[in-house]
């Protein structure tokens, strides 16, 4: 019989955050972790903050030390592509053909870029996801007196536009958004940050983006400008693509089983069939206490979801495994829906915003400008008369954990308002 | 058990305060980590395991 094993596919935060905690939990078969990048995992968000800044060096990015990933004794597949899962036998297959029986599988493959297809082989245009293309935009930014236009006003594309300006480049971004990251944090919040970005030198565009010029011929074709749907010529010698990203399911395309509309479909448990469960960016859970289905693509979701997968995994597995020394015995294992209250935070320019709960799909939100000289802000956001989000710009870290508290469970609108004057009072 | 911190990597989340308010804190001007205690006691052990594996900085590490 072969040994029993549990894969986990993608090696970032989930990944990890799973391979960690089904040993914490007590899985002691083969543990395998696959991860198409070539490197061991490590964070993101410093990509678009302190490595294009060039105040930290790619080692610091790691998420663990070489002697803490050794001692979980994984079955490391690094540079290695999951090509294909069969939930009915719990088979994965791996890009060099190898076919893995596993007794639990755990998705965590993230997301990909999205990009623009007038940009395939236009030297200049990048993309931010990985290592690599944030090394590729940090070396193309070397130097001084850039002209970068970034497409896209979303959190990403906003960091990187700051981290450009305070390098000394010239930076237009651009969006089909009004404001800055409006989609995300409305218009309030959105104009704040558009005052903001304007003050720091940022040219912000509202439009569509028609296409690039260029000039040159094959491989040498250099990207000189954007052109918007509204007729504007952006120049540029370089561009960030920030458009959003798509959740990478396309290798479980195969599986009738498995629902892939925007991210890995499961259940509250983080379960998308037995033995299958889905953490991090790629997953769209239902969320019990928020009544729908929600796919987080924040920093903090990827481990506290990783964590959660690993544990209903074990949990369900423990019941067909009793006595097997697969896994080792543990008390009070059983299975969790997964209810975290989301936060993201973001840095741009001396700004630390973090939000904590659902700002996506609000029918209301209020903000409360508290310092406009030092952008200091608090927003609330909220759906069906609920209190669902609450975001907090430049607030002492102790008022920032009060205004978790608020918003823990979705509370009354009112109730909400008046809890947030007193935490503001 | 004894805990570093890499505070230069802090993203000022706050959630090892959430997790475990008596080993660590945050600096009132920058919300960056501080830590109240490297070598807690026992009944803390469970609390900083799980403020190090949910840190979304990786600052906290433990060694036991």
């Amino acid at each position: 019989m072969s040994p029993r094993r549990i894969a986990v596919v993608g090696a970032s935060a989930a990944g990890l955050a799973a391979a960690e905690a089904l040993r914490r939990f007590g899985w002691t078969g083969t543990l395998t972790l696959v991860g198409d990048e070539p490197h061991p995992p490590y964070d993101r968000p410093p990509l678009s903050k302190q490595l294009l800044q060039g105040a930290w060096q790619p080692d610091k990015l790691h998420l663990r030390a070489a002697d803490q990933l050794d001692a979980l004794g994984l079955d490391l597949r690094l540079g290695t592509r999951a090509t294909g899962l069969d939930t009915a036998t719990r088979t994965l297959t791996l890009d060099s053909g190898e076919r893995l029986a596993c007794d639990g599988v755990i998705v965590a493959t993230g997301v990909a870029a999205r990009t623009l297809p007038e940009a395939a082989g236009l030297d200049g245009v990048h993309t931010l996801r990985t290592l690599e293309d944030a090394l590729a935009l940090k070396e193309r930014l070397s130097g001084t007196g850039h002209r970068l236009v970034v497409i896209g006003n979303g959190v990403l594309g906003c960091e990187a536009a700051a981290v450009a300006r305070e390098l000394g480049h010239e930076v237009a971004l651009v969006g089909r958004e009004a404001l800055p990251m409006a989609r995300t944090v409305g218009t309030q919040i959105g104009e704040l940050l558009a005052a903001e970005h304007h003050e720091r030198g940022v040219r912000l565009h509202t439009a569509a983006v028609d296409g690039f010029e260029a000039d040159g011929d094959g491989p040498a074709r250099r990207v000189t400008a954007v052109r918007t749907a509204d007729g504007t010529r952006l120049p540029a010698d370089t561009v960030l693509v920030a458009i959003g990203s798509e959740p990478a399911v396309g290798w479980l395309h195969g599986d009738p089983a498995l629902d892939t509309t925007d991210g890995l479909r499961c259940d509250a448990y983080c379960a998308a069939a037995p033995g299958v469960y889905a953490a991090g960016d790629v997953a769209r859970w239902q969320h019990p206490v928020h009544g729908r289905d929600l796919r987080v693509e924040h920093r903090m979701n990827a481990t506290e979801q990783g964590m959660a997968a690993a544990r209903n995994l074990l949990a369900e597995l423990a019941e067909s495994l009793e006595g097997d020394e697969a896994l080792a015995p543990a008390a009070g294992r059983e299975r969790r829906p997964f209810t975290p209250v989301p936060y993201f935070w973001s840095d741009q320019y001396g700004l630390k915003i973090q939000a904590y709960g659902v700002l996506g799909g609000a029918d209301r939100s209020e903000a409360t400008v508290v310092d406009p000289d030092s952008r200091k802000a608090v927003a609330l956001y909220g759906r069906d008369g609920r209190a669902t989000g609450v975001l907090a710009i430049g607030l002492p870290p102790r008022q920032v954990r009060g205004l978790r508290a608020l918003i823990a469970t979705p509370v009354p609108w009112e109730e909400a308002r008046e809890g947030l004057r007193n935490a503001l009072a | 058990m004894n805990i570093t911190l890499d505070a230069d990597k802090c993203c000022a989340a706050g959630q090892c305060v959430l997790v475990a308010p008596e080993v660590f804190d945050q600096r009132d001007e920058d919300g960056i980590v501080v830590l109240l205690d490297a070598a807690p006691p026992a009944d803390q052990h469970d609390a900083v395991r799980e403020a190090a594996a949910i840190c979304p900085a990786a600052v906290i590490k433990v060694d036991e």
